[in-house]
């Protein structure tokens, strides 16, 4: 603090956060099962925005929109926008293993491939770029090291990436997300799976990795929300019922819905 | 507010223990008060004795009310209004625990101008009567604390610049006696002294109302030279 100077003020405002994806009159059914009810907020560029609310409140369902997961199931559909650069991720003409490269997901449990640490993570990079086995090398370093796993894994590339801890095969699963160089990194409970210091470890690579890119968590732990995004979006049977900074929220929430559940008076 | 109970009973109990406790200890701040003030006008020894006897009964208040605060906060890490029961009852225990210092220094102080003999000015009648309303304040920000109402507060804060006002005039009148017979002095002085303890409690009823206010509504309006402070970040 060696410039303080008296005029300055204490509280220094951040420069306003820049849109990167916007969800418009979003709509999702399951068959006949109106699961997402015209959602309607903005994802910002290099900020953690974590979903939070009970289960079945459709916070994982719109996380698995977001890379259009959801097109792998006929009788699912979705109507609305989501714009990625004014692009409407919705449109038929989409290429969805683009947009999956763009849009990258990690999931509940880890799932390493059945192939060696190196493979793992080359495997993604291989089907979107071609590079030199020179280049190769310095990408998985790359994203091993971004994704704090280098120095425990260095040594034994070749080994199988399931013989890693469950805490390592994550961090491996987070470092195949970003090798591809997604701009968007979604992580559907990334932590419910893990003991308390690997889930620091995953909770400290977040606040790391949000510098280069915006991170989208679904987590069933309120604190970890709290503790990982800028922005938390509170949902309650398929609607958006608060979406604010994370500070504002947790402090004091606009609705009294929001207050009872992160008080802890829900149900 | 929310009213309706947590899912977890124990964390309920828990909070409406801290609630319960931050009340007794500002009842008992409370009859601190009114004793020393009736000390000062009575002199009664008795009394006197009593109000610094309680000190310690407050000073324990606070340390196991901040304990209990600690361990919710530990425990269950409390959000929103909660967070802010917890955080606020954390500051207004030490300004209550000041309140219960400013009633001892006023008892000492009638000790000690008793112990000259009986009290020689009359106009420290205002001083009695500024007592009187500061401990009124008092109740009435423990009232706004119990039923969690910002309006109550709002008021007990515009009687803070009342009680202000109040002193200032009781200081200019103890200068003229003072300049008027010089043997006044030392009496005069320790009703100063007095003046400055009850003005003091006025301060301390007003920090309370700022809290009531930063639990209900989550505003800081203290220091109300500055923009009220909302949850640093940046817009959207």
């Amino acid at each position: 603090m060696a410039n303080v100077t008296l005029q300055q003020q204490s509280t220094v405002k951040k420069p306003p956060p820049v849109t990167q994806l916007a969800i418009r009159n979003f709509n999702f059914y399951y068959g006949k099962f109106h699961a997402l009810k015209n959602i309607n907020m903005d994802v910002y560029k290099s900020r953690v925005t974590a979903f939070i609310g009970p289960s079945g409140c459709g916070k994982s369902t719109l996380l698995r929109t977001l890379n259009r997961m959801y097109s792998l199931y006929p009788e699912q559909r979705a109507d609305g926008e989501l714009l990625l650069d004014g692009k409407n991720l919705l449109d038929g003409d989409l290429d969805v293993n683009e947009l999956r490269a763009r849009i990258g997901m990690v999931f509940q449990k880890p799932t390493p491939f059945p192939m060696s640490i190196y493979d793992n993570i080359a495997f993604g990079v291989r089907l979107h770029e071609k590079m030199s086995r020179g280049q190769m090398d310095e990408r998985v370093e790359w994203a091993l090291q971004r994704s704090a796993l280098w120095g425990e894994v260095k040594d034994k590339l070749g080994q199988s990436g399931m013989s890693l801890s469950g805490g390592q095969q994550q961090r491996l699963c987070i470092a195949r997300g970003i090798a591809v160089k997604p701009e968007i990194l979604l992580l559907d409970e990334p932590t419910s799976a893990l003991d308390p210091i690997s889930t620091l470890r995953i909770e400290e690579l977040i606040h790391d990795l949000k510098k280069d890119f915006t991170i989208v968590i679904v987590t069933h732990n309120m604190q970890q929300a709290a503790r990982v995004s800028d922005y938390t979006a509170y949902m309650y049977l398929g609607e958006l019922i608060e979406f604010d900074l994370t500070d504002s929220l947790f402090i004091k929430p606009k609705k009294k819905e929001t207050e009872d559940y992160i008080t802890g008076r829900f149900g | 507010m929310p009213n309706s109970e947590h899912t977890s009973k124990q964390f309920d109990a828990d909070l409406e223990d801290i609630r319960s406790r931050v009340l007794q200890m500002g009842g008992l701040v409370e009859l601190q008060l009114t004793a020393a003030i009736e000390g000062l006008t009575t002199g009664s020894e008795e009394i006197i004795a009593r109000v610094i006897e309680t000190e310690h009964r407050v000073n324990d208040y606070e340390k196991e009310i901040d304990d209990a605060c600690v361990h919710v906060v530990a425990r269950r890490q409390p959000a929103a209004s909660d967070l802010r029961m917890i955080m606020a009852v954390s500051k207004i225990v030490t300004d209550l625990e000041r309140m219960g210092d400013e009633a001892e220094k006023i008892a000492r102080m009638a000790r000690s101008i008793y112990g000259r003999g009986a009290l020689t000015i009359p106009r420290s009648i205002d001083v009695r009567q500024t007592g009187t309303k500061a401990a009124l304040m008092l109740r009435r920000v423990l009232d706004a604390l119990a039923r969690l109402d910002t309006t109550e507060a709002e008021k007990v804060i515009a009687e803070g610049k009342l009680i202000d006002t109040e002193f200032r005039g009781i200081m200019r009148q103890l200068i003229t006696f003072m300049m008027e017979d010089p043997r006044t002095i030392t009496t005069a002085l320790d009703i100063v002294w007095i003046a400055k303890s009850i003005e003091r409690v006025g301060d301390h009823a007003e920090n309370i109302a700022e809290q009531v206010i930063y639990i209900v509504d989550g505003i800081d309006i203290r220091h109300t030279g500055s923009p009220p402070v909302t949850p640093a970040g940046e817009n959207i």
